[in-house]
């Protein structure tokens, strides 16, 4: 672990899951630091998004750590971790869909809007303030993602594209030091991936790390800080975009070995 | 016209009873999906603790109260014991469990107390009071009253509270409500308390009319199924409505047709309400996206 030191906010040590007698992800290991952007690429099924899930919370692995500014969450369930600054989206969006784009957005502020029940039932003024602040602070994060003039239409009305958005809302909402995006411009059109894009870049700027699995390789390269790539549930290249990109296992892995071999030969 | 007053004011009553029910039901299904049939052995539990604690020299409004912390705390260990381990099973092995945790109930009910039929002495007298011919009981108020208000609580309790609300966001999503950092467990462990506390409030104020034994509970939890069924699973407006509305029917039943056809009447309902309206007076349609 050379990249790992004082400064390190996730890191991911070893990690594997075995479903049955398969590897869906074996030995994994590589740490995050804050304001960075950290991209796993690999091809289809080569265990991205199992690698999320174990460390989100979702999957107990089966064997490896992880450390989250220094403390252990392995296996720690996801509303712990919200706790703990870890926000996450999902490829296939996990979003209320029944209710508001804007009430999906506030539950964003369910941790800290907390106040003591009896003043909620009564609505005291401590109780409406919360709520009117988890409000103004939904509606803010609308308008940064481009959904506040969607703020009073049901969710699942949406098209896939804004309830991407939505969803980083709404993860955003929770103050995360580091969030976890898995693919976050799929069935994006390319207007929409560059704001994501600058989205991104914005946030990670104002000092979160983020974790992003994504298949759109300009987006990855033009915006990621380091890259891990994955083939086969394991690790088989990492390093900044330019030396990733000139790997010859990585080339293969996506091409095919042939691939490799007319590279090597071109 | 006295006549059909006084099929009414029969028709609310119960109908309060069935309303309470289906709201149990309507709060467990919408944390969980689940359909807890054990909901009508929460009522004869509120009944006979109630009868018990009574009958051992506990002041009636101690022995109510203990009742129903004695029942929601059941209500918890079901949930721990019960639903909790299968946790990820599909839904209908989870009703499956609740209809087996029934049975057990209604075992262990005839195991620690009796067989017999019981009852308590009603809060205001037993002095029916005349109203435009007919009469009703004053426990009769005590029951309209009890859903009404336990109605309005739970509508403050969803609607203002960030806890009522985080329980509605884990019926929508309970991935997503893992996420926003709520701990989605504790809002089923809630969900089953406040049923079970709520049941138990239905067979206190009911008992005194309806009179309580061991078996009584099968008979509550299908016509509170109607009412939440009819009414639209998992809306609490819905159960308040269906099951005043399944009251009525089978009181008018029971006046009109024959009192033999009275418990047919809810299954009817039960039927049509499948056949005609699957989602009920006010459920909405679910819309998955896929």
């Amino acid at each position: 672990m050379t990249r790992e030191d004082k400064a390190t906010l996730l890191s991911v040590d070893g990690l594997g899951i075995a479903f049955g007698g398969l590897k869906a992800v074996n030995d994994v290991s590589f740490a995050v630091k804050p304001g960075e952007i950290v991209s796993i690429i690999g091809p289809n099924g080569a265990g991205k998004t199992t690698l999320f899930n174990m460390i989100s919370g979702i999957y107990q692995p089966s064997m490896g750590r992880v450390k989250l500014s220094g403390e252990d969450v392995t296996g720690v369930e996801p509303h712990l971790l919200a706790r703990r600054g870890m926000s996450r989206t999902f490829q296939n969006l996990q979003i209320f869909q029944s209710m508001t784009v804007l009430e999906n957005a506030v539950t964003g502020y369910h941790l800290s809007e907390k106040g003591p029940i009896l003043a909620d039932l009564l609505s005291l003024p401590g109780s409406r303030r919360r709520a009117r602040a988890a409000e103004e602070g939904a509606r803010k994060l609308l308008a940064r993602v481009g959904l506040d003039r969607a703020a009073e239409r049901e969710a699942g009305n949406l098209s896939y594209g804004s309830l991407k958005r939505l969803e980083i809302a709404r993860a955003l909402a929770l103050n995360p030091k580091i969030l976890l995006l898995d693919e976050p411009a799929a069935g994006c059109n390319a207007v929409e991936t560059e704001e994501i894009d600058h989205l991104i870049a914005e946030v990670a700027a104002s000092g979160v790390a983020i974790l992003l699995v994504e298949h759109d390789m300009k987006m990855v390269m033009r915006i990621s800080n380091h890259i891990v790539v994955l083939d086969h549930g394991e690790k088989i290249a990492e390093g900044d975009p330019a030396t990733v990109s000139q790997n010859p296992a990585v080339i293969a892995a996506y091409l095919g070995a042939d691939a490799e071999v007319s590279h090597a030969d071109g | 016209m006295s006549e059909l007053l006084q099929f009414l004011f029969s028709g609310v009553t119960v109908g309060a009873v069935y309303a309470l029910v289906a709201l149990g039901f309507t709060i467990i299904y919408n944390a969980s999906d689940v359909v807890n049939f054990a909901q009508g052995e929460f009522v004869m539990l509120g009944g006979m603790i109630t009868w018990f604690a009574h009958a051992a020299g506990l002041p009636l409004p101690l022995a109510a109260l203990s009742a129903i912390v004695v029942t929601a705390a059941l209500g918890v260990a079901m949930n721990k014991l019960m639903i909790e381990p299968a946790r990820g099973a599909p839904v209908v092995s989870l009703i499956i469990i609740t209809i087996g945790a029934s049975i057990f109930i209604q075992g262990g009910t005839q195991l620690i107390f009796d067989k017999q039929i019981h009852s308590f002495p009603a809060f205001s007298g037993d002095a029916p009071i005349r109203v435009g011919g007919a009469t009703i009981l004053p426990q009769s108020l005590w029951v309209i009253g009890g859903a009404l208000v336990v109605f309005l609580g739970l509508w403050v309790f969803f609607t203002r509270t960030l806890l009522g609300r985080a329980v509605l966001a884990t019926s929508n999503n309970r991935l997503a409500a893992q996420l926003v950092g709520i701990n989605t467990n504790f809002v089923m462990t809630l969900s089953f308390a406040l049923s079970a506390g709520i049941g138990a409030l239905a067979g206190v104020l009911a008992t005194p009319i309806t009179l309580v034994a061991y078996n009584v509970g099968i008979g509550f939890a299908l016509k509170g199924f109607a009412g939440a069924m009819l009414g639209g699973m998992g809306n609490p407006k819905g159960a308040l409505v269906g099951g005043f509305a399944i009251g009525l029917i089978e009181a008018m039943t029971a006046g009109y047709l024959s009192s033999q056809y009275k418990d047919a009447a809810a299954f009817i309902v039960i039927l049509a309400v499948l056949f005609f309206l699957p989602h009920g007076l006010f459920g909405r349609k679910s819309t998955d996206r896929v």
